[in-house]
């Protein structure tokens, strides 16, 4: 499909990396991570090599603009080393903090002060320029994960828009609800109800 | 309490939001707060975490190179975080922590206070605990109005930096006539002085609270013919007018 973003050359130019990183990696990467909180270097190198995929991928997705995200994506893995001997495992997968870190970083990096207010035209321009659901059909099919696709089928279309603006476009909820022309607190509703569809669906635990 | 309850009830739902990363910053601390209190939520944003990774996870991408060997040489040159201390204390309390443990100790006092009256003490005491109780009411609805405030249909914010580096921003509600500051990283300001916000009434500027730490802070007085919001230090119970030079002024959009 062709992109119509007015951003720049923002397309993958990367490969597609097979679905993350396989459940039985989990354990491994929970050794990984001690080792790393320990000052070694070596297990940094392996666990760089099983999350730098699906970080860089997300900051792509989020920032959309290449040379910012490669430069997101680089302080990530490196808050990474860096907070290593913070990561609690009883609070959630290696996988997970991993993520959350770059979402964050990569969110923070598309809300600040000037990007914020280019955004904004950017917004207004892409708004008329095609429909959003059309966005979020790009989205999808544009994930490379069989599973998410169909879990994402198994949602409503505003579940569905609410949750992938707000995570794969880094939109605050106050913006998708402005988007979707929907009331706050329906959207904060939505938002909840989808993740908890999608987290049946793909059998999430913690 | 019956908006208490209320309250808590849509605090509940901000879950997911939360783990978006979707909500205004005040309210991701707001919110950040209430985890600490409510198992439920917290474990529902875990499982939300999680299950954000897997939509991470469906957009994985190879990363260049060069990402690897600037990464693998950049680790050289930065020190790893040590554990965190697990005493509870050393923390900084956020904002909102401390007006909630206020909030707490208040309430406390009140029920001693008002146990001594049941003991048939005196109308003071009675009018101490009367205090307590209005304080502690007090805090929890500054709390609410900085949700209020931050969640209006047209909050806006703005955003700056102090020359120390802490990062500030101001989110605005007209039609609450309302704004609420938010800092992080602001420095002690020094033993007998605190800092002060004010609105600028394009020039005049009108004293809008104090505040010696980190947090959100709901500004004292209405938003409404300010075009700025001011930043200063000023001596411990603040000023009528500001007696230092601005460390920041936003401007407060139209
Ligand atoms: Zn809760």
């Amino acid at each position: 499909m062709r992109r119509t973003d007015p951003g720049g050359p923002s397309a993958p130019t990367g490969q597609p990396l097979p679905f993350g990183v396989p459940d039985t990696a989990a354990p491994r990467l929970e050794e990984l991570m001690s080792r790393v909180a320990r000052g070694d270097k070596d297990a940094f190198s392996a666990l760089y090599d099983a999350l730098s995929g699906i970080v860089f991928g997300l900051v792509v997705r989020v920032v959309r603009n290449r040379a910012q995200s490669e430069e997101v994506a680089q302080e990530v893995m490196i808050d990474l080393w860096r907070q290593a001997a913070r990561y609690r495992p009883d609070q959630g997968s290696v996988l997970s903090w991993a993520a959350t870190l770059a979402h964050r970083r990569a969110v923070d990096r598309v809300r600040s002060a000037q990007a914020a207010i280019n955004r904004e035209q950017d917004q207004a321009a892409r708004q008329q320029a095609r429909p959003f659901d059309e966005v979020a059909e790009q989205v999808e099919t544009r994930l490379e994960s069989e599973q998410v696709r169909r879990c994402m089928r198994g949602l409503t279309e505003i579940q569905r828009q609410a949750v992938t603006l707000a995570y794969y476009q880094g939109l605050t909820y106050r913006e998708v609800a402005e988007t979707l022309r929907t009331p706050l607190p329906t959207i904060k509703t939505r938002m909840r109800d989808g993740l908890i569809r999608l987290r049946d669906c793909m059998g999430v635990t913690t | 309490m019956k908006h208490d309850m209320k309250h808590d009830a849509e605090l509940h739902t901000l879950t997911g939001a939360y783990a978006l990363h979707a909500l205004a910053p005040a309210e991701h601390e707001v919110f950040g707060e209430h985890l600490g209190d409510c198992p439920s939520c917290r474990q529902e944003v875990a499982e939300f975490s999680a299950t954000a990774a897997r939509l991470a996870g469906a957009v994985a991408l190879a990363p260049p190179a060069r990402m690897r060997d600037a990464v693998l040489h950049g680790i050289d040159s930065v020190r790893q975080l040590p554990p965190p201390v697990p005493a509870a204390g050393r923390q900084p309390m956020t904002f909102t922590a401390i007006l909630r443990r206020k909030a707490i100790t208040l309430a406390i006092a009140a029920s001693i206070a008002a146990a001594a009256v049941l003991g048939g003490v005196t109308v003071r005491q009675n009018r101490l605990a009367e205090e307590a109780r209005q304080q502690a009411q007090a805090s929890e609805r500054r709390l609410q109005d900085v949700s209020a405030v931050v969640a209006a249909s047209d909050a806006r914010t703005v955003r700056g930096r102090t020359p120390g580096g802490a990062t500030t921003s101001v989110v605005s509600s007209t039609s609450r006539n309302r704004a609420v500051f938010m800092a992080a990283g602001l420095s002690d300001p020094g033993a007998g002085r605190t800092y002060q916000l004010w609105f600028d009434d394009h020039g005049a500027m009108r004293p809008a609270g104090l505040l010696t730490r980190d947090g959100a802070t709901l500004m004292e007085g209405g938003v409404q013919g300010a075009s700025g919001v001011g930043l200063t230090v000023e001596p411990a119970g603040g000023s009528a007018r500001p007696t230092t030079r601005p460390l920041m002024l936003l401007a407060l959009p139209d």
